[in-house]
């Protein structure tokens, strides 16, 4: 499996320049929105890769709540860590596009609200296991994941109802796709997949590594007490 | 062996007894949410009809902040004298436990609200608009919806550091929803202009969601070890 890492280290980093290249030079200049567009290529793959590591943390955590596994909970850390850092990408983002496009920074728009929850949610998570250092931390986390998942869809029923009796500004125009648009899209969705997946990998391994160095540390204080 | 409701019933007398005769809970929350209201009285200083817009959402964000206050003593009062470690020993279930809990913050936010709200309507000198018996299922709904993930979510923090700050960073963004609905139902309620159902049945959902999920998880809580 270690082997595996610089194969995908490196088919990140190519991915990430030819899509670069195919979303700032190769993708044609929307004709309303003007270059301001562009910041789509980065900003979906980031939320699709934020809510796909939000979906692995729960996985993990229901593992860990279920077989106790350690590594399941070194996966929800490194999951949860990594992906705040997209949802903040997706947070920065998304303001940047919007005050040209809709002529305001933020509206409480269905999509947005729930990010801002899910990263709100997640933030507490770290929080949490930030001000936790006993051994029951995993098992509140995990139960804490479990909790933000039952929230979300609350989150976003209630939004869907309040934006439904106050219209707001319509999110991008319909319409047909340039081929060329479409293809620096999907390439920048690849590159970001792969991205998130590398560093949460690079995480999750530094977060194993600390555990052993923990356990190998407190082993030694106990061994090497003679008295 | 005594049944669940009977271990509910005598955790939950024993809690408003103490409360009844110590009053520290009550007393701190009824200041604090008075204290809350007046400043937010000198902030906004609201003329009748934007009052009534802005009312729902100062009186729940006033209560949830006081139920906090009590929310934080739920269960610190049992670390003394090794309360909460008998009980884990014991073959009493968790649920009994968290149950008699929970009712018991209910039981004190209700009272609280029971006091504040007249308050309220003094201050900002409302007059409800819409149907007014909708605000009583509001209310019950709402109180339990704060109360319920607010009585989890404290005996949560009670493994952490700095437990009285990890409380509310943990139960606010998970009650968002909740808030929501309250203060959006509130605000239809009293300004009169539409149907408050759908923010009702969302609580009731919320409220339904949350306790399963808190009696599924609360013996993993407990007795995490």
């Amino acid at each position: 499996m270690k082997r595996l890492f610089p194969i995908l280290a490196l088919l990140t980093a190519v991915l990430l320049i030819y899509g670069l290249y195919q979303a700032l030079v190769v993708a044609p200049t929307e004709r309303t929105m003007g270059d301001v567009q562009r910041i789509f290529y980065y900003h979906v793959p980031s939320a699709w890769t934020a809510f796909c590591l939000f979906f692995t943390n729960l996985l993990a955590s229901l593992v860990y709540l279920v077989w106790k596994n350690s590594k399941a909970d070194a996966l929800a850390v490194a999951s949860a860590e990594v992906g705040v850092i997209f949802c903040t990408i997706v947070l920065v983002t998304g303001p940047i596009w919007a005050r040209p496009v809709w002529g305001i920074w933020w509206t409480w728009d269905v999509r947005l609200t729930t990010t801002l929850v899910l990263w709100l949610i997640y933030v507490s998570y770290l929080v949490l296991r930030r001000f936790s250092d006993s051994a029951q931390t995993p098992v509140l986390a995990a139960v804490l994941a479990i909790f933000g998942a039952l929230d979300v869809p609350l989150v976003y029923f209630s939004i869907w109802f309040f934006r439904t009796q106050h219209p707001q500004p319509v999110i991008g125009g319909g319409g047909s796709l340039d081929p060329r648009m479409l293809h620096a899209f999907l390439i920048n969705l690849l590159a970001f997949s792969c991205f998130g997946a590398m560093v949460c990998w690079a995480r999750y391994r530094l977060e194993r590594l600390h555990r052993e160095v923990e356990e190998a540390q407190a082993l030694e204080s106990l061994l090497g007490a003679p008295q | 062996m005594s049944s669940p409701w009977s271990i509910t019933l005598a955790t939950l007398t024993k809690d408003i007894r103490l409360e009844w005769r110590s009053k520290d809970a009550l007393n701190s929350m009824l200041f604090f949410s008075l204290l809350v209201v007046i400043i937010f009285s000198f902030s906004f200083d609201p003329n009748a009809e934007e009052s009534r817009e802005i009312a729902g959402g100062l009186i729940w964000v006033a209560f949830l902040f006081a139920a906090v206050v009590a929310l934080n003593q739920t269960w610190a009062r049992e670390l003394r004298n090794q309360v909460l470690d008998a009980y884990r020993v014991s073959p009493a279930p968790p649920n009994s436990l968290f149950l008699a809990k929970a009712l018991g913050n209910f039981v004190f936010v209700i009272i609280l609200e029971c006091v504040m709200t007249p308050l309220f309507v003094v201050f900002y000198n409302l007059r409800v608009l819409g149907p007014a018996w909708q605000l009583i299922p509001v209310g019950l709904l709402g109180t339990w919806a704060l109360v319920v993930n607010g009585t989890f979510f404290a005996a949560v923090s009670l493994r952490t550091r700095s437990r009285e700050i990890m409380l509310p960073l943990l139960l606010f963004p998970i009650s968002i929803p909740a808030v929501q609905s309250m203060v959006e139902a509130t605000r239809i309620i009293l300004a009169g202009d539409g149907n408050a159902r759908f923010w009702i049945v969302l609580l009731l959902t919320y409220d339904v969601v949350f306790t399963t999920a808190s009696l599924a998880l609360f013996g993993t809580i407990l007795h995490a070890e």
